[in-house]
């Protein structure tokens, strides 16, 4: 029979919606899925995750009440080796990056991450990926192998209804030393700026390709006659030209404005996750391929120095 | 504090104009437009080195797998303050997955003395963000991932932060000799000064072969990986937006109708 595992994720209290996705596409991967719950008075997050799996394997111990890799590493690969699952999946969140290579390495099993669709080829799960941002796909095939490790993508699939009702096994800890190597300390919250852009009802978001922050000022001047507050993707605010909490994305804000106008922005899925529910997106760039066209109600593909002051003089003169 | 930094030069893709064309073999791309850059995550690990090294003294070794023409990556981080270089390069490496490519690293750095090892937690090409991670457990050291702060407790610990999800930052201590993959905009990359570019320019770039490496053929590349990428694939398009078409002016025009309509003007 192939079991599949899916690794539960969840952070200050909360059971995170990519553990459910993950225990739906598992679904579809083997006869037999089951959930790696590592927690500390985790309970409900067990029952939940029993609603989608046949069986939930449960360690309750303080060890797990923060996510720490070394911690995780060492129980994951002690109850993988002991169970023997066909395939594993682990979100390719920021939590799953800091484990999913190392846990490969450790267990000897052909691994890959940011798996974005996941076909059974026989008994062989078969990857796909996508590379230059989202640009292009890769069908990857892993080599021969008992077992495989794959990093699913957040959101790359919906979590299904539940409807089923797994046995919950409390497993022992399999970690029994002390773990020193890494230590989890506390979380410190990201800090609040003077506009807060998930309550904006108009966003203006600017991106690379705006070139330099010289030109933030035109698209200040864009947003004001919308009555928009300014955004941004990752790159402009690594670049220093907005401040962070303006910036939309997995690692910034999730917005849902009435109108998001993307400028310059390619459409990463970092960046697409944290504005896929706006209700209107238009977007301007020059690049006919760019992803964020596959999100947009209306695109301009053009010179985004051309439209952008030719729109500045249109609203301009519709305001009067 | 002596760090390893590992660097890797890409095609300048993350730019919202750069258009990438699968080639005729349908495993690689069409790279006759492209610029290349170092990979940007990497851009601000080297960053993070220096500013160590200049704050605590060692040594700052820059490590590439790359052909002769990432030897611009290389001394741009040798500019900046980078002590020494490696740069590893076989025909045989070309296909490298996840492991092949840590195992590469692997047999260069293995030999050095390093507090830290630092990569970028991301490149813009094949986007892995695993290459780092999976390197730690090959040195057999512990590795923070994501890393957007760093802080010297004492020679034996580090505080590292890890952005997670919605900007939230974990903080945590990990053991000197570590690894951490860091994230962009930790910090503020400096420029190459004259004078480091012209230094940089006489410092010798260490080769290393597949055989001076100490691997096999069936270690590297695609003999060597456990997920090979076989076939590229232009994406699926979903429902793609309504394009307004004509000139600046013309689709200017049409846009400020389309939200005077929809009541958002």
């Amino acid at each position: 029979m192939a079991e599949v595992f899916v690794l539960a994720e969840h952070r200050q209290g909360e059971l995170r919606e990519v553990s459910l996705e993950l225990l739906t596409l598992a679904s579809d991967l083997g006869d037999k899925v089951t959930a790696v719950l590592l927690g500390s008075g985790t309970d409900e997050f067990a029952n939940r995750c029993a609603n989608f799996a046949d069986r939930v394997l449960y360690v309750d111990d303080v060890m797990f009440s923060n996510f720490n890799a070394s911690a995780y590493q060492a129980a994951l690969s002690e109850l993988i080796k002991k169970e023997k699952p066909k395939t594993v999946l682990i979100g390719n969140t920021v939590q799953g990056v800091d484990l999913i290579g190392s846990l490969g390495v450790e267990l000897d099993v052909p691994f890959t991450t940011d798996a974005i669709a996941i076909q059974m080829e026989g008994d062989k799960p078969a990857v796909t990926r996508q590379y230059y941002g989202g640009k292009i796909n890769g069908a990857v095939e892993f080599k021969d192998s008992e077992m495989y490790l794959i990093g699913v993508r957040e959101a790359a699939a919906p979590a299904g209804e539940g409807g089923k009702s797994g046995e919950i096994v409390k497993v022992e800890n399999p970690v029994t030393v002390e773990i020193t190597a890494r230590r989890f300390l506390e979380y410190v919250e990201a800090q609040v700026g003077e506009v807060d852009i998930t309550q904006s009802a108009t966003l203006v978001s600017v991106g690379r390709g705006i070139r330099e922050d010289k030109n933030i000022p035109m698209m200040e001047e864009l947003a004001g006659l919308l009555g928009a507050d300014l955004s941004a993707s990752r790159a402009v605010v690594d670049a220093g030209w907005l401040p962070q909490d303006r910036q939309v994305g997995i690692s910034g804000k999730t917005v849902k404005p009435k109108l998001y106008l993307a400028v310059g922005i390619s459409g990463a899925f970092q960046h697409v996750t944290g504005m896929k529910g706006s209700e209107l997106v238009v977007a301007i760039n020059k690049d006919p391929d760019a992803p964020i066209f596959q999100y947009a109600d209306y695109g301009i593909v053009d010179d985004l120095f051309k439209v952008v002051p030719a729109l500045i003089e249109k609203l301009k003169e519709t305001k009067g | 504090m002596n760090i390893v930094v590992c660097v890797k030069q890409v095609p300048d893709t993350s730019d919202p104009d750069t258009e990438v064309h699968i080639d005729s073999t349908g495993r690689g791309v069409d790279e006759s437009k492209f610029s290349f850059v170092i990979n940007d995550a990497d851009n601000y690990a080297v960053e993070e080195a220096i500013r160590l090294k200049e704050k605590h003294g060692g040594e700052v070794t820059v490590v590439n797998i790359g052909p002769e023409g990432a030897n611009q990556v290389i001394r741009m981080a040798l500019a900046k303050g980078g002590n020494s270089a490696i740069r590893l390069f076989d025909e045989k490496f070309a296909f490298s997955d996840i492991v092949a490519t840590a195992r590469i690293l692997h047999s260069a750095i293995k030999d050095l003395s390093y507090d830290i090892v630092m990569t970028g937690c991301m490149a813009s090409d094949d986007g892995f963000a695993a290459v780092g991670v999976t390197l730690a457990q090959m040195l057999g050291i512990p590795h923070a991932a994501m890393v957007k702060h760093v802080e010297v407790i004492d020679e034996k610990k580090l505080k590292v932060g890890r952005e997670l999800e919605g900007g939230l930052m974990e903080m945590l201590e990990i053991e000197i000799p570590c690894l951490l993959t860091i994230q962009t905009g930790i910090n503020e990359p400096r420029y190459a000064s004259f004078k480091g570019i012209r230094e940089a320019s006489k410092k010798e770039i260490k080769l290393m072969d597949l055989s001076a490496a100490g691997l096999g053929d069936d270690m590297v590349g695609e003999a060597g990986s456990v997920a090979v990428m076989k076939q590229y694939s232009v994406p699926e398009v979903g429902e793609l937006a309504e394009m307004l078409e004509g000139d600046a002016g013309e689709t200017s025009t049409k846009l400020a109708q389309i939200l005077k309509e929809k009541g958002l003007v």
